[in-house]
C-alpha cells in the first residue's frame, strides 16, 4: 500500500453529484451522513464544492445535455478520486431508459469505480460499499480508474439504435 | 548566529510546527464536541493530520482565467502572518523580557492578514459564488475589527502599555467592569474574525458551497485549513493573555495550569455557539456589531479610562 493510497482512504471527502434521479439515492446518501451512521468516524465529510472532492456520489441518470456537464464537473475534481455510482440507475438506467432524453447509462462516459446496487440502497449498503471500496484501494485490488484512462466523450452519438417503445 | 536561531523559531518552536499542531488537535476538540454535542462518536484524534496529508497529495486544480500567481500566494500570506503571530505571542508569554515596544499592534495587524489573504484567495479565483463568500469577508471584516481594537484598548488602558510582556505581567483586566465587557466583546469578534458559526457566512457551505475557497484545491486549500486551525488556536491564547495577564504569568506550573484552562474554556464556549446557533445574515452581522458590540466596547473603554 503506498503513501498516496493511505493517505486518500484515511480522509474522504464526499461530494454528491446528483443526476435527473428520483431522489430516492439521495434521501439515503444524506441518511447515510447522519449523525446515525457517523461516517465522521471514518474522515468522511461532506463538502460542497467539487475542488474538494474525494469520492464524487453519482445517482441517477444525466440526459443529453446534463451528460455534457456531469463530465465536465468529473473533469474539475482533483486527481486522485472515486467515483461511485449510488443505485441501479447509473449502471443501466433502470426506469429511465427509455424516456426520450435518455442516451446511455452513465457508466458509458465515466469512469465509476463502483457500484453500489439497490433502488435505493440502504445506508448501510453504502457504507459496506465504501469500507470494501477502501480495502480494495488498500490491498491494491482496485486502482482509481481517473489514474488510468480517459472517459468516452459524453456528447458521442449512440451507435446502436435507442430501443425506444 | 541570532538571526538563525529566529529561523529555528519560525519553523519550529513556537512557530509554525508547535503552532500547526497545537491549531490541528484544537481542531480536533472543535469536532469531537461537535459530534458529542449530536451525539455520536466523531473523528478520531489524528484526523484533522490525516486530512492535511490527503490534501498535500491531491493535485492543484488552478482556474482558468484567474490570477494564477496572486491565487497561489495568498494562502501562503495567510499561514506566514498567522506563524508569526503565534510565534511573537509565545516568545512573550515563555520570556516576559521577549517583548517590545507596540508588539501589540503588530499582532493586531497580523491577526488581520488570514481574513485578508481569503479575500485575496477569493477574488483572485474568478468564481462568482468566491467572490461572493470574498466581499462577505470585507464586510464582516470592516464590521468586526471596529469593537475589537476597541475593546482591546481596554487592557492597554489598565497597564498603561502597548508592549505584550507588560500585558501579561499586569493585573487581570478582568476583575474590572471595564475588563468584563471587553472580554464579552471580544469573545463575539473572535467567533466571527475565525468566521464560524454564527459567522461563517464568507464559507456558508448551504448557499455559496465552500464560498471563498470553492476553487482552492489540494496543497494551497490544505495551508488555508492550517490557517484556520492555527487561528482557532492563537486567538483565545490572545485573549487569554489580554485579560487575563496576571492570572497566566509567574513562576511555577500553577499560572501554566490556569492558563490551559482559560484557554480551554474559551474554546469550549466557541465551540458551544457554533452548535447551538444558525448562521445571520451579514447585514445583521454587521448591524449586530457597529451597533451594541461598538457601543458596550466603548462603553468598556470609557470605563476603563475613567479607572473602572
Amino acid at each position: 500500500m503506498n503513501g498516496t493510497i493511505n493517505a486518500l482512504t484515511r480522509s474522504m471527502n464526499v461530494f454528491h453529484l446528483a443526476g435527473s434521479a428520483c431522489n430516492n439515492c439521495d434521501i439515503e446518501i444524506l441518511d447515510a451522513l447522519t449523525p446515525k451512521y457517523d461516517l465522521e468516524r471514518f474522515g468522511m465529510t461532506l463538502v460542497g464544492s467539487i475542488r474538494h472532492a474525494d469520492v464524487v456520489l453519482v445517482s441517477g441518470i444525466f440526459n443529453r445535455k446534463a451528460a455534457i456537464r456531469a463530465q465536465e464537473v468529473l473533469a474539475q475534481t482533483p486527481k486522485p478520486y472515486l467515483v461511485l455510482g449510488i443505485g441501479a440507475c447509473p449502471c443501466t438506467g433502470l426506469m429511465f431508459r427509455d424516456s426520450y432524453n435518455w442516451d446511455r447509462p452513465p457508466s458509458d462516459y465515466m469512469n465509476i469505480d463502483a457500484f453500489v446496487p439497490g433502488c435505493p440502497p440502504k445506508p448501510e449498503a453504502i457504507i459496506a460499499a465504501v469500507v470494501k471500496v477502501i480495502e480494495g484501494l488498500r490491498s491494491g485490488a482496485l486502482v482509481p480508474r481517473c489514474l488510468l484512462e480517459e472517459p468516452a466523450p459524453a456528447d458521442t452519438p449512440v451507435t446502436e439504435a435507442a430501443d425506444t417503445v | 548566529m541570532k538571526s538563525n536561531l529566529v529561523l529555528l523559531e519560525f519553523l519550529f518552536f513556537p512557530g509554525l510546527l508547535f503552532t500547526a499542531v497545537a491549531g490541528l488537535l484544537t481542531s480536533w476538540v472543535d469536532r469531537k464536541v461537535t459530534a458529542l454535542v449530536q451525539m455520536r462518536v466523531g473523528p478520531p484524534l489524528l484526523q484533522p493530520f490525516h486530512d492535511i496529508r490527503k490534501l498535500f497529495i491531491k493535485e492543484t486544480c488552478v482556474p482558468e482565467g484567474g490570477a494564477i500567481g496572486l491565487f497561489l500566494l495568498a494562502p501562503l500570506l495567510g499561514l506566514a502572518a498567522v506563524t508569526l503571530a503565534s510565534m511573537i505571542l509565545w516568545r512573550t508569554l515563555l520570556d516576559v523580557e521577549a517583548t517590545f515596544v507596540g508588539d501589540l499592534i503588530v499582532l493586531i495587524y497580523l491577526l488581520v492578514m488570514p481574513a485578508l489573504s481569503v479575500m485575496l484567495g477569493s477574488f483572485a479565483s474568478r468564481n462568482p459564488l468566491a467572490s461572493l463568500g470574498g466581499s462577505r469577508e470585507v464586510k464582516l471584516m470592516i464590521a468586526y475589527e471596529l469593537p475589537l481594537v476597541l475593546a482591546i484598548l481596554v487592557p492597554v488602558i489598565h497597564a498603561n502599555s502597548i508592549r505584550l510582556g507588560d500585558l501579561v505581567t499586569a493585573n487581570a483586566p478582568v476583575f474590572n467592569l471595564s475588563g468584563v465587557l471587553a472580554l464579552l466583546v471580544c469573545i463575539a469578534c473572535m467567533q466571527a474574525k475565525l468566521t464560524i458559526v454564527p459567522f461563517d457566512m464568507p464559507e456558508a457551505e448551504t448557499e455559496l458551497s465552500g464560498g471563498a475557497l470553492i476553487e482552492y484545491s489540494g496543497p494551497p486549500l490544505a495551508m488555508f485549513k492550517l490557517t484556520r486551525a492555527m487561528m482557532l488556536f492563537t486567538m483565545p491564547v490572545l485573549l487569554v493573555v489580554l485579560f487575563f495577564g496576571g492570572l497566566v504569568s509567574g513562576p511555577g506550573w500553577l499560572p501554566a495550569v490556569i492558563g490551559f484552562l482559560l484557554w480551554f474554556v474559551l474554546v469550549a464556549l466557541t465551540i458551544v455557539l457554533r452548535n447551538t446557533t444558525p448562521r445571520v445574515r451579514i447585514d445583521q452581522a454587521v448591524r449586530f456589531f457597529w451597533g451594541p458590540v461598538s457601543l458596550v466596547a466603548l462603553l468598556a473603554a470609557v470605563l476603563a479610562w475613567l479607572g473602572w
